[in-house]
């Protein structure tokens, strides 16, 4: 609401004010990010802005196209899984790190080898982790061993895994890296002023067999502002560009601004309610399959999308986003919105009158209080604990806490080993320990038959369904707000693309 | 006087070591610092791993004792976010602050003194009560959207200044305003108040009646014995200035000890939050300091009392 006021106020402001040139004129595209990274060492930050910076400055070696989801050469032209544990990569030849330095197997094996020794403390320990050591075979070829079969590497290798140029990362390190990085990706840091700016430049020697369309912007230019109302004031002072993770009250409001465009894209980070069933429940009225199933029937989902959610998002059946290998929800059970059966279903399970529960909750609060009044609706009485997520989660995990609404973004890895065999392998946030869950899950994520996979996480998440061992909502969307002379498009990993963005 | 010095310095070392203990038992009660460093997706291996690493599975009071004895050689330890000394992150931030504290109490002075005395000059007339509704928009009206107001007119209606960033002075002018218009209205209400009482003194009169020209009387003789309750008033505002930065620093993109308290906080870098709370205490700890020793100089009466 006070986004709303604020961009209200700025947007009339604007209708009388001239219009400036923007980044059109001079070929350079002024984006803002309210995060600083910690380092723009690509292994050495987590925030969302670190990967996006990361996409442009560096390169991978395989290439996953956004549109199909299908795995493209990249730095290697080929690879193939010799057994379970073992993948082989021939690397491209003639490519040149922005310092000159060319690309060959030293570099893919002292990445690798770096970032996967615990050591060396890199803050994604979940993106390497799986590696046991890469090995060079002869220039042009290299070998990767796993600690165990983890079918979801090629997705890594095609998202945080980037490759570094060995010689100038063993001189200068992470620190080094951080203050200047060198990759061999469609844009160059040529000026990093750490808590204010980074400034690019197009890599006019970008590798012309590179799956990703060569770079036509020249430069970019990357501010820092925690603030999302001055950057929408700076957006609409044609100080920027292009802003991201727009309020959706203020995306409304930017909408109206004539030389802006606004586009809701969806991302990952899925939603739903934990309903613990364990033997250390705190809510032991959720283990009646009854009780959970009126949960389910309770919620309108497809409500709240148009009311609370917001554009760009959708209604899910399954603990899974769409986009991710494995993912489905064929076979799955839908709870459809039925308050009147809500109602039966908890009378049946021995509850007429409802019954009281506390309710834990970290993010989205307009939409938790939604899911409060659905809930109210057919008698389950809520006391809203609203906590930070760390608090939230210990809570869960020692068994304090019981029904709580999540969310989860996979880390915009795209295949299901990311997400749900977090809540149900019997790991710490597993509220539920279902034994033939976990199997299925298992089964899922050891193998590198992709049938044997989907087969086994489809019946997985069908079961967690049949048994509404959680209730799945719906996926978050984020608003993009830009000038109208950028031709940009949003994708579901939240990651944009201006190697491939263009002016009109 | 050298007596209330001594007694003044032992207070202020008193109230820095009770704000230091507060803020390390804060930060460590209000979340176990562990799983808050340990983020989104951590096993509870890791969260042992930090938990043994950095001695977080110590008593509080080993921990307290410890950060205590490195904060007095001016260790405070490394960023967990950043992973460089804090001390050279917040030193490389302190001129950012410095300057826009100087700014805005320089703006706040500038304009809350010669509106109090204006006030107290015309008391209930038509200034009186313009100078008092300045001062109660000033008051009431929260900063950020001061700050938000002073965008939308100078930055985007105008275009005469920047909106936001640090490049240049021209960057510091909208934040210091914003800042100082909400330092300004108790400076200026102690201003009026002071010049009213001292206007009504016996020495005053006499000094109009020995025929002393207007601003001779005002700044001269009535102003110097006004200010004194002010120079205390304006070393507290100097004090928030420095500290309470945080919102305008974080909505004009400046990058200073406020924008970077807010970093600290969303990452859970509880060694930067501890060093700018005691930093922040400690401004305003010397600057009261300094404003009871001004003060005891200017009025005898105040150090022997």
């Amino acid at each position: 609401m006070r986004n709303a006021i604020l961009t209200a106020a700025l947007a009339a402001a604007l209708c009388a004010a001239a219009p400036a040139e923007a980044g059109k004129r001079d070929n350079t595209l002024r984006i803002a990010g309210n995060q600083v990274p910690e380092s723009l060492d690509s292994y050495m930050n987590n925030v969302r802005i670190g990967v996006i910076l990361s996409h442009h400055i560096w390169d991978h070696l395989i290439y996953r196209d956004p549109k199909t989801n299908e795995y493209k050469p990249a730095l290697a032209t080929a690879w193939r899984w010799v057994d379970e544990k073992t993948l082989e990569f021939e690397l491209r030849r003639g490519v040149r790190f922005h310092n000159g330095e060319p690309f060959d197997a030293d570099d893919v094996v002292y990445t690798l080898n770096f970032v996967s020794n615990p050591a060396n403390k890199v803050v994604t320990q979940q993106n390497v982790n799986w590696i046991e050591r890469a090995e060079k075979l002869d220039a042009f070829q290299v070998r990767i061993r796993l600690k165990q079969p983890f079918p979801a590497a090629l997705e890594y290798l095609a998202g945080p895994v980037v490759m570094y140029p060995n010689e100038y990362y063993a001189k200068v390190g992470p620190k080094g890296m951080s203050e200047k990085p060198v990759g061999s990706g469609p844009y160059k840091v040529v000026e990093h002023q750490p808590g204010r700016l980074v400034r690019f430049e197009r890599n006019a020697d970008y590798f012309k067999e590179s799956p990703r369309p060569q770079p036509t912007i020249e430069k970019l230019e990357l501010r820092l502002i925690p603030d999302q109302n001055t950057q929408a004031a700076e957006l609409m002072g044609k100080g920027l560009d292009w802003i991201f993770n727009v309020p959706p009250d203020q995306a409304k409001q930017l909408k109206g601004v004539r030389d802006l465009t606004v586009v809701a894209g969806e991302t990952m980070r899925i939603v739903w309610l934990t309903l613990a069933t364990h033997d250390k429940t705190p809510t032991p009225v959720l283990k009646d399959i009854r009780v959970r199933k009126a949960i389910n029937h309770a919620i309108d989902r497809q409500a709240m999308l148009k009311t609370v959610v917001g554009e760009g998002a959708r209604v899910l059946h399954t603990m899974c986003f769409p986009s991710q290998f494995g993912c489905t929800d064929e076979g799955a059970p839908r709870y459809a919105y039925d308050p009147a059966k809500a109602k039966a279903l908890l009378a049946e399970a021995g509850h007429p009158n409802g019954f009281e529960i506390d309710f834990y909750a970290y993010r989205e609060r307009h939409q938790t209080e939604a899911m409060i009044g659905y809930l109210r609706a057919v008698g389950i009485r809520t006391s809203l604990r609203y906590m930070q997520y760390a608090a939230m989660r210990d809570a869960l995990r020692e068994g304090k806490a019981g029904f709580a609404h999540q969310t989860w973004g996979s880390f915009s890895v795209n295949d299901v080993s990311a997400g749900t065999p977090v809540f149900f392998k019997f790991l710490a946030d597993d509220t539920t320990r279902d034994q033939r869950v976990r199997d299925l899950l298992d089964a899922g994520d050891f193998s590198v038959k992709p049938e044997v996979r989907r087969v086994a996480y489809k019946n997985a998440l069908a079961l967690i369904a049949e048994q509404a061992y959680i209730v799945p909502l719906y996926s978050l969307p984020v608003y993009y707000a830009h000038t109208k002379d950028l031709d940009f498009r949003p994708y579901p990993d939240e990651l944009p693309r201006f190697w491939e963005a263009r002016w009109k | 006087m050298l007596a209330y010095t001594a007694k003044r310095a032992l207070l202020a070392a008193l109230v820095a070591l009770t704000v230091s203990a507060a803020c390390f038992a804060l930060v460590h009660l209000s979340t176990d610092v562990a799983v808050a460093m340990a983020g989104e997706g951590a096993r509870s291996e890791d969260i042992d791993f930090i938990r043994k690493q950095y001695g977080f599975d110590r008593p509080l009071a080993v921990q307290y004792a410890d950060w205590l004895a490195r904060a007095a050689r001016g260790d405070f330890g490394e960023s967990l976010y950043f992973r460089t000394p804090v001390g050279a992150i917040v030193s490389e931030r302190l001129p950012t602050t410095l300057l826009l504290g100087a700014l805005a109490i320089a703006i706040a002075l500038a304009l809350s003194i010669p509106l109090g005395v204006l006030a107290a000059m015309r008391p209930n007339t038509w200034v009186d009560r313009l100078t008092l509704a300045i001062a109660v928009v000033g008051q009431a009206m929260p900063s950020f959207w001061f700050a938000l107001v002073l965008i939308l007119v100078f930055g985007l209606h105008l275009a005469w200044l920047p909106i936001s960033g640090s490049g240049t002075l021209a960057h510091f002018v909208l934040p210091a305003i914003a800042l100082a218009y909400y330092a300004a209205p108790a400076i200026m209400r102690l201003t009026r108040s002071g010049m009213l009482e001292v206007l009504a003194s016996d020495y005053i009169r006499t000094a109009r009646a020995k025929g002393l020209r207007l601003p001779a009387v005002l700044f001269k003789h009535a102003l110097r014995n006004a200010i004194i309750p002010v120079v205390a008033l304006a070393a507290v505002q100097l004090g928030f200035m420095l500290g309470g930065s945080v919102v305008i620093e974080t909505v004009f993109a400046l990058n200073g000890v406020g924008y970077l308290a807010w970093e600290a906080i969303l990452h859970n870098d509880f060694p930067v939050v501890q060093a700018i709370v005691l930093l922040v205490a400690l401004f305003y700890i010397v600057l009261t300091f300094l404003a009871d020793l001004a003060n005891g100089w200017l009025d005898p009466r105040i150090r022997i009392g």
